[in-house]
């Protein structure tokens, strides 16, 4: 509940910081807003291009909260999807087979490689203890260069550098049906399999005692080793894991939303991720929650970009200074701590003040 | 083979110049206690506000060209100071988690920058047309292998910059405030008891590093880059990899950058130099990152990291 208070607070304060940012720069908030919102749901089709924007993000979203849940900060969502996204791209441009089995096959290509991106900060983190911030950033420009070099070597396109050839239909998460069912949108079916994986993610968190060991180790390292807990295997687990779901986002961006790989940049939803699973307080339905809304502000620019001259990055403005809020929530935090006390006072709950809360973020 | 060397040399100290300057920031503020992994963020916005303030200054004053880029850079500076104090104010008061209150900044930059130049510009790159200029040093460049070497084609902010470190490393070893904000780094309760004011340190440890960093981002404005494009291209988070490289120590991260500048720079001319043409470019690229893994595991056991970087300051516990 507290936690659900705090998210909301800070998408208040970001949607009030970008009202700001607009008026400040001589734009009308109300009407930038409007449009901004329009943009993302005034139609199906739109409705569908902000559920296909958000998808990516649900990945990541879930890649983050993962590892956050065993006290591990995966800022390397960005070089895990575009090493998955790689693979999968990959397997997609040289095998030739039937739909459904090359589908599958790209999938695994992508969880293979999200994961064996995101391995090497967990080995390292387990044996050496080296902090997992900084060899996560290491992976990210590693990958951001391998893909720099890979693409335009072995993948390359007829007449641009800078992109990989295009996948053929059959290789990509495309679907006719959806498409149609939303007016002819990008929407494709990395949605269905984003909202697997939130369930799936959600069983293995609150269901399983791989989820519950992985919890504990968050909590406190030291405590669950001393209950038998392997601590570095569930390191390690955990890293795989959020790697392959990022890995997968790599795919549902460039073998659904797009249809082929680009150069020379680190994919945006990595570092949005965070953004997301913080603002679900890093519970899978959370971070569907929020990478839906997120989704939204970025499908909605365009339009509002095309209808007022607010330019589209006040999208970006608004994620970025939601997550900087939810970063501070021990100011909401307080905030509220203050607010029950003073209500329970006053309904004469007889100087029983209410249990401080000391939250540190983890 | 030796044109070569020649030709490399002052390309990679050029380089060197904003990966230094950013990565000591990071390390007034690590040392302070505070890990900052906004400095990507920071240098992002003292590239956009050198950019505006240069360009609009040279258009109202094209006599005063270099004057111009002056101000810019201490105007970038200021606003680095400036812009920290969020990532100072959530990581000291609202014991906030550093990382994440960094990667918002890296965000915030990112994203507002554009926005700003966007709505001040119409465009969101803003172009210079006048740089610094590169000169040779006189008397000393005529000096036989090193004047070739380290004295030719540099800039002025290069010789700040080097001072700058020179006087870092003499004030954090051996001035009482350089004392202070490495105990607050290590040990904060301890600094605390003997008298020091923690948190004021620690805000000027990343004000500091908002500063340097933001300076940083600005020099490789004028010097290399010549155009606000939005991003310094990882550039903020491969001083990070210096500092640590460096293991949290001025001189060591002279070295570390110069590293990486050499790095960068021969991947970047590799292919038009035949001795270097049949190295493939992407192991030149990787080198910094894969060393800098390579160096976190050796140093694993005997890091040099500040004892409490990263950690919120709470004066009860012991």
């Amino acid at each position: 509940m507290r936690n659900l208070i705090i998210s909301l607070c800070a998408v208040l304060f970001g949607l009030i910081g970008g009202g700001v940012l607009m008026a400040v720069t001589g734009h009308d908030p109300f009407e930038g807003y409007k449009f901004l919102f329009q943009g993302g749901l005034k139609n199906s089709q739109r409705l569908g291009d902000t559920l296909a924007t958000g998808t990516p993000l649900i990945f990541t979203g879930l890649s983050v909260a993962f590892a956050f849940r065993t006290g591990l900060f995966n800022i390397g969502a960005a070089g895990q999807m575009l090493f998955g996204g790689f693979c999968a791209t990959v397997i997609g441009l040289n095998v030739d087979t039937s739909r459904p089995l090359l589908l599958l096959m790209m999938i695994v290509a992508a969880l293979l490689g999200g994961a064996v991106w995101a391995f090497i900060p967990g080995l390292l983190k387990a044996r050496f203890n080296v902090h997992e911030v900084v060899s996560t950033i290491m992976m990210n420009w590693i990958a951001y260069w391998t893909i720099y070099y890979a693409v335009p070597a072995y993948l390359k396109a007829e007449s641009v550098e800078t992109e990989s050839r295009l996948l053929p239909d059959k290789a990509t998460l495309k679907s006719t049906f959806l498409s149609d069912m939303f007016g002819g949108s990008y929407i494709n079916m990395g949605l269905y399999v984003a909202v697997i994986a939130v369930i799936i993610i959600a069983f293995i968190i609150n269901k399983t005692t791989l989820g519950y060991e992985l919890k504990a180790v968050g909590y406190n390292r030291h405590s669950a080793e001393y209950a038998g807990i392997k601590v570095n295997r569930s390191i390690i687990t955990s890293m795989l894991i959020s790697g392959a779901l990022a890995g997968l986002g790599g795919m549902a961006q460039f073998a659904g939303n797009g249809a082929n790989i680009q150069i020379g940049v680190l994919p945006t939803q990595g570092y949005d991720g965070i953004a997301v699973a913080l603002l679900g307080a890093n519970s899978p339905l959370g971070v569907l929650i929020s990478a839906l809304f997120f989704g939204l502000l970025y499908s909605g620019r365009g339009f509002m970009n095309a209808m007022t001259d607010i330019p589209p990055e006040i999208a970006d403005s608004i994620i970025a200074i939601i997550i900087y809020f939810a970063a501070t929530s021990v100011l909401m935090d307080r905030l509220i701590t203050r607010i029950v006390n003073r209500r329970r006072a006053a309904t004469g709950g007889a100087g029983t003040s209410g249990p401080v809360s000391g939250k540190e973020n983890a | 083979m030796w044109t070569t060397i020649e030709q490399i040399f002052p390309y990679a100290i050029m380089f060197t110049i904003p990966l230094l300057i950013t990565a000591l920031g990071g390390l007034f503020s690590e040392r302070s206690g505070v890990v900052n992994i906004g400095l990507e963020g920071l240098m992002v916005m003292g590239s956009f506000i050198g950019a505006l303030t240069i360009s609009k200054l040279q258009t109202a004053w094209p006599q005063h060209m270099v004057g111009a880029i002056w101000i810019g850079l201490l105007v970038a500076l200021a606003a680095g100071v400036l812009f920290s104090l969020l990532h100072a104010f959530a990581s000291v008061h609202l014991s906030a988690n550093q990382v994440i209150s960094g990667t918002a900044i890296n965000m915030i930059a990112g994203a507002i920058t554009v926005f700003l130049s966007r709505n001040i510009t119409g465009s969101g790159n803003i172009r210079l047309t006048n740089g610094f200029q590169s000169f040779d040093v006189p008397w000393l460049s005529d000096i036989p292998i090193l004047g070739p070497l380290l004295f030719t084609k540099t800039y002025w902010t290069t010789w700040l910059i080097l001072a700058v470190v020179l006087i870092s490393a003499w004030v954090l070893k051996k001035t009482p405030f350089g004392l202070r904000l490495r105990a607050c780094g290590e040990y904060p309760q301890a600094a605390e008891a003997a008298g020091v004011n923690v948190r004021r340190m620690r805000y000027i440890g990343v004000m500091i590093s908002g500063a340097f960093a933001s300076l940083g981002g600005a020099i490789l404005l004028v010097t290399i880059a010549g155009e606000f494009t939005g991003t310094v291209a990882g550039l903020g988070f491969l001083s990070l990899a210096a500092l640590i490289f460096g293991q949290w120590r001025p001189l060591g991260i002279l070295a570390a950058t110069l590293f990486f500048g050499f790095a960068s720079t021969v991947a970047n001319v590799s292919q038009v130099i035949p001795a270097l043409q049949d190295i493939p470019p992407i192991i030149l690229k990787l080198f910094p990152y894969v060393i800098t893994l390579i160096a976190l595991v050796i140093f694993s056991k005997s890091s040099q990291a500040p004892k409490a970087a990263g950690e919120v300051f709470d004066s009860g516990k012991r």
